[in-house]
């Protein structure tokens, strides 16, 4: 089977960007935006083949991984040698099915969301910038490749949060959230040179090979008491942890939603904040066979990052920020599972079981944001305090967003109850205590999300400015869409197709651990139903009850200020003051001192040019004998 | 005359043509003169188009004519770099006060062209001194051409008399030679070796001859007057076909008759790396006049250009061309904008350039770009061109030197910025306006843009060289 036309999923995102980039300004808007999304109608739609050939036809014993392109684009030395090419295995087939299709309905949402913008065609440019970014990280061959699209990546997510440019809190939100990310990056760019410089390749086909260079001839240099391979490898989750807002870099992600919300939507809930799950999945053998300790890392990383989020959760107000906390501790989720799993057969359910959440969450925190976003074009505020009632003026949104919270919260048949089901499985064969902790914030989690429904749909309405009306129909068709996927993706047959070593899993169904999950949630609705449903005073007399947690959590533990004090305080003051000062007098002053020297010496030798061409002769004839004599005496 | 023969000399045959055509031309009305200059611009473009057909290697008149794969791209480079210069020279040719001046201006600028290619394609020490003198003479006559200003007239004797001793010392070298090996004949010379003070001396009296037109401290001296003093097109000729075509030759030389005895000269383009690097910079910093400013900035360049001669294996001689061609296009589009806007106003100081930017937006960045790749920075193709003659000069352990160069380019990149600061940042109540700029001009200074951005990515153009100078013997 030929998959070289997968080029084209590439190639048509980058021609896009660059036409409606450059010719943004000469064609109509809507032109523009209609252009960017038959476009990507037509990347989803190649896709969509892509992985129906692939997973039907693949199957003999497993599901091999495919170069369908490759072109050499570097060559350092004889074995170092960094290609350009795409890579088609189980895992990056499942993700391009999913960057596609979120796309496609954010694009077609952002027709309507997005009209009237000034910076219309420019955002769809940018749109189409980070699908292609997107699409070429998870199709590297390579892992500098993948390095490559990721600060790509990077690039777009800070163009698109900072799209509002004029507003200084977008522009401060954008460069946090690229200072905090480049850093993480700091940390994937020193592992990939460690780990390559000890396996001497870059290409995921041979790392990853169980036989292979980086996990059958295990490395045996130790630094600080951890191996070579652990330090490359907790160096490159450390990457991930930055773009999957780990704790402790997430801080970026809250204020990333500045950006327009179908961009949260796309970026910072389905696709490109999985990137740090994708990656460990990506090196996943590497993690297991080589540094076992390091999934422990991951895996308490994931949990408390899973637990603090759904606490913060609880107390924000700004409806996005809600979702945004509730995403970091879904990626949590994820994590949890990878750090929990093994290779192979039924230890690797873990593995299947992050995945398989990261496929469903994609779609319904998609339908979340795009909800929210419809909310908040109705009633031009982000804040919940100012909504209420609106189920009865947006039934299509109020119908979708319950769908979206009901999977969420975990309640069969939608889909987040199956995957998730799969990751408390994983969870408690390994670790009781993480299991316990991932049990405990699925009801948390039903919670905060039952708190935003009921306090946008129900409870008592503000007086709004003007009627709040249903949104046109280029955005309720997504969230339509959006919500029957949510429904129906945990009835894909997953374990079938992306496992950790390509062969299908067998999976049961575990009384024992989906009903206590599914009545911790019915709690935490129940709670919400009770406190929120109506308007009524036991919510403050509950945060006053706990007003020193409350507080903690709204100000979501302190962590920004921490930063704050840290870079300002200790790295400013400490360091880069005496730095400053030490640069302004003694390194301008040497400085100037050669600079002084320079003219003064140009001054000394100007009588040279004297403009008389005696003289200049006489420079002629003694400079060659003068230049005679010194060959001679040098020779 | 057979095809063939055509062939190996076309073009120096065409440049004689054309010579013919400017003679007959001149004799036209000067209501037509303007359509002269279309028609020279015309026929030349063709000239350089046949320039880049493929050709043979072969030699003529018992080889005192030679012409190979490498001589035709040397050629080509010159002839570009011509063709540019007739563009920018088109609008200062237009005007009404210099239509007698049209045909007398081709008629040198073709005879002192033909001059440098007898050099390249030279056999022979007296076939090259017959082309220097060539192309030497009308050069004279061409820095004195704007006839009534003192400072041009000024030009052009001093340039005549500092040109006929570096002839002088020259042709002495030369004969010294002639002394020791008992022949001028290259193809015979390189079968010869002599190391003896004689030769040595004769040796550094030949580059001391050729580095007079290079403008290698100390022979310098008459550049920054002459620069000054002659028009702009007949400047801009100066530091970038004059200056190629002594270059060119000053390396076809040592690399191929000299090349198994490289120590003297490869020492002794040390020392005058040295010298002309340093002064050429201490003297820049202070110019404001630009055309004085250029005058010192090319002769920085020259000492560049020298680092490439420490290394005389074929590396050297692949960047010292490479550079060269870089360095062409750059000071063709520094000169370019220059030419445009003392043709439209007079203006030619540095203060004149405040605010250039607020009116001359597309102009400004041209010469941003032109300046950034005199200086040096990436990703601009000046950037690998001066990285890799500091490459060729580290290969042969000149650690000190390339210091030493790495320290000047620093420096010179202060004053080339003071220029893109007085454009960009300075602020002046009356900039000067915007300026219109013709067809030609245009189209030269898109070519000098493109290559200015292009060349340094596309690594054809190197690995071209490349194989060019491994291909060739002699």
């Amino acid at each position: 089977m030929d998959y070289s036309y997968t080029i084209l999923i590439l190639l048509t995102p980058v021609i896009l960007f660059l036409l409606i980039g450059l010719l943004g300004d000469k064609i109509d808007k809507m032109h523009a935006g209609l252009l960017g999304t038959t476009g990507l109608f037509a990347i989803t739609m190649l896709s969509y083949s892509t992985a129906f050939s692939y997973f039907s036809h693949g199957t003999v014993e497993s599901f091999q991984s495919i170069e369908a392109f490759q072109i050499v684009w570097l060559q350092f030395t004889d074995n170092l040698i960094i290609h350009l090419g795409i890579l088609l295995d189980p895992l990056s087939v499942m993700m391009l099915v999913v960057i596609t299709t979120v796309s496609l309905m954010v694009h077609i949402y952002s027709l309507g969301y997005m009209k009237g913008e000034p910076g219309f065609s420019r955002y769809f440019a940018f749109l189409s910038l980070f699908t292609f970014s997107m699409l070429g990280l998870v199709v590297a061959t390579n892992i500098f490749q993948m390095y490559l699209f990721w600060e790509l990546v990077g690039v777009s997510s800070y163009l698109l949060i900072g799209f509002y440019y004029e507003r200084p809190s977008a522009v401060a939100a954008a460069k946090k959230a690229f200072i905090v990310t480049r850093f993480a990056d700091l940390g994937f760019l020193i592992g990939i040179l460690l780990l390559s410089f000890y396996t001497n390749t870059f290409d995921f086909n041979t790392l990853t090979d169980v036989n292979g260079p980086a996990i059958a001839q295990p490395i045996t240099n130790v630094f600080m008491g951890l191996s070579a391979t652990t330090w490359a490898m907790l160096l490159i989750f450390m990457g991930g942890a930055g773009k999957s807002a780990m704790f402790p870099l997430h801080i970026w992600l809250p204020d990333a939603m500045e950006g327009p919300t179908p961009v949260s939507a796309l970026i910072h809930a389905a696709t490109m904040v999985v990137a740090g799950v994708y990656l460990v999945a990506r090196l996943f053998p590497i993690y297991s066979f080589s540094s076992p300790d390091s999934l422990e890392v991951i895996a308490y990383v994931g949990s408390f990052t899973s637990l603090f989020a759904a606490v913060v959760a609880c107390t924000q107000l700004d409806i996005k920020r809600v979702l945004a906390f509730s995403t970091l501790s879904q990626i949590g989720y994820m994590m949890v599972a990878l750090g929990v799993s093994g290779y192979g057969g039924e230890a690797g359910l873990g593995y299947m079981a992050s995945l398989f959440h990261l496929f469903t969450h994609a779609f319904f925190k998609a339908l979340l944001f795009l909800g929210a976003g419809s909310v908040i074009h109705a009633v031009h505020s982000n804040l919940m305090t100012d909504m209420g009632g609106l189920k009865k003026y947006m039934p299509i949104t109020h119908i979708t967003f319950l769908i979206a919270c009901l999977t969420i919260a975990g309640i069969p048949p939608l889909s987040g109850f199956f995957s998730k089901d799969e990751i408390l499985v994983a969870a408690f064969e390994h670790n009781k205590i993480i299991f316990g902790v991932q049990w405990m914030v699925a009801g948390i989690t039903a919670f905060y999300m039952f708190r935003l429904y009921f306090n946008i749909f129900w409870n008592n309405s503000p007086a709004y400015h003007h009627t709040p009306h249903e949104s046109p129909a280029t955005m309720t068709v997504p969230l339509v869409i959006l919500a029957m996927l949510s429904i129906s993706s945990g009835f894909v047959p997953f374990h079938e197709f992306v496992t950790s070593d390509g062969l299908p899993l067998t999976t049961e169904f575990h009384w024992m651990i989906a009903i206590p999950s599914v009545l911790v949630a019915m709690v935490g609705i129940g709670v919400a139903a009770v406190l929120y449903r109506n308007k009524n005073s036991r919510p403050e007399s509950l945060a006053l009850g706990m007003k020193s947690l409350y507080t903690l959590a709204y100000h979501k533990f302190y962590i920004d200020e921490v930063y704050l004090f840290i870079t300002h305080k200790i790295i400013f003051g400490l360091i880069s003051r005496p730095v400053a000062w030490f640069d302004r007098h003694i390194v301008d002053g040497i400085l100037n001192l050669i600079g002084n020297t320079t003219v003064f010496f140009s001054g000394s030798i100007k009588k040279m040019q004297s403009g008389e061409v005696q003289w200049y002769i006489w420079y002629f004839t003694s400079g060659v004998l003068l230049l005679t004599l010194m060959i001679l005496y040098f020779n | 005359m057979s095809w063939q023969t055509f062939s190996i000399m076309r073009f120096e045959i065409l440049l004689s043509l054309m010579i013919l055509y400017q003679l007959v031309a001149d004799l036209s009305e000067k209501e037509n003169k303007r359509m002269v200059v279309n028609a020279t611009i015309f026929i030349f473009g063709i000239i350089t188009l046949i320039g880049f057909l493929p050709s043979e290697d072969s030699s003529l008149f018992g080889s005192m004519y030679i012409t190979d794969g490498l001589r035709v791209l040397l050629k080509n480079i010159l002839n570009v770099s011509t063709l540019i210069i007739l563009l920018q020279s088109a609008v200062w040719l237009g005007k009404e006060e210099n239509h007698s001046k049209t045909g007398p201006f081709y008629l040198l600028i073709f005879s002192t062209l033909i001059g440098m290619y007898f050099m390249i394609s030279a056999g022979d020490f007296l076939m090259l001194y017959l082309g220097l003198e060539l192309a030497t003479l009308p050069l004279t006559i061409l820095a004195a051409f704007d006839k009534k200003l003192r400072r041009s007239a000024e030009a052009g004797i001093k340039l005549m008399m500092s040109s006929a001793v570096s002839s002088a010392i020259l042709l002495f070298g030369v004969s010294l030679m002639y002394g020791i090996y008992g022949t001028l004949h290259f193809a015979e010379m390189t079968l010869l070796q002599d190391s003896s003070a004689l030769s040595i001396l004769s040796l550094v009296f030949f580059i001391s001859g050729l580095g007079f037109k290079l403008s290698l401290v100390p022979f310098h001296l008459w550049t920054a007057d002459v620069y000054e003093g002659s028009p702009l097109p007949v400047t801009t000729y100066f530091s970038v076909v004059s200056k190629g075509a002594a270059l060119f030759t000053l390396m076809l030389v040592l690399y191929r008759v000299f090349g198994d005895q490289p120590r003297v000269w490869s020492l002794t383009a040390y020392f005058l790396s040295i010298t002309t690097m340093v002064v050429g910079n201490l003297f820049a910093l202070r110019q404001q006049n630009l055309k004085r400013f250029l005058a010192f900035s090319s002769i920085t360049q020259a000492g560049f250009m020298m680092l490439g001669f420490v290394n005389p294996d074929a590396l050297g001689m692949n960047t010292i061309i490479y550079f060269m061609l870089i360095y062409s296009l750059s000071n063709l589009a520094v000169f370019g904008v220059l030419s445009i806007v003392i043709n439209a106003t007079g203006k030619e100081t540095m203060d004149d350039f405040n605010g250039f930017y607020s009116t001359n937006p597309r102009l400004s960045l041209v010469l941003l770009l032109a300046l950034f790749s005199l200086a040096g920075i990436p990703p601009v193709a000046g950037f690998f061109g001066k990285f890799f003659l500091f490459t060729a000069a580290a290969a042969k352990g000149m650690y000190i030197l390339v210091f030493i160069a790495v320290l000047n380019a620093t420096l010179s990149l202060y004053y080339y910025l003071l220029v893109v600061k007085a454009m960009f940042i300075n602020k002046n109540e009356s900039p000067i306006p915007y300026l219109p700029v013709s067809g030609y001009e245009k189209v030269a200074l898109s070519l000098c843009f493109a290559g200015i951005v292009l060349i340094g990515f596309l690594s054809i153009i190197f690995d071209y060289v490349q194989a060019m100078v491994n291909l060739t013997s002699l």
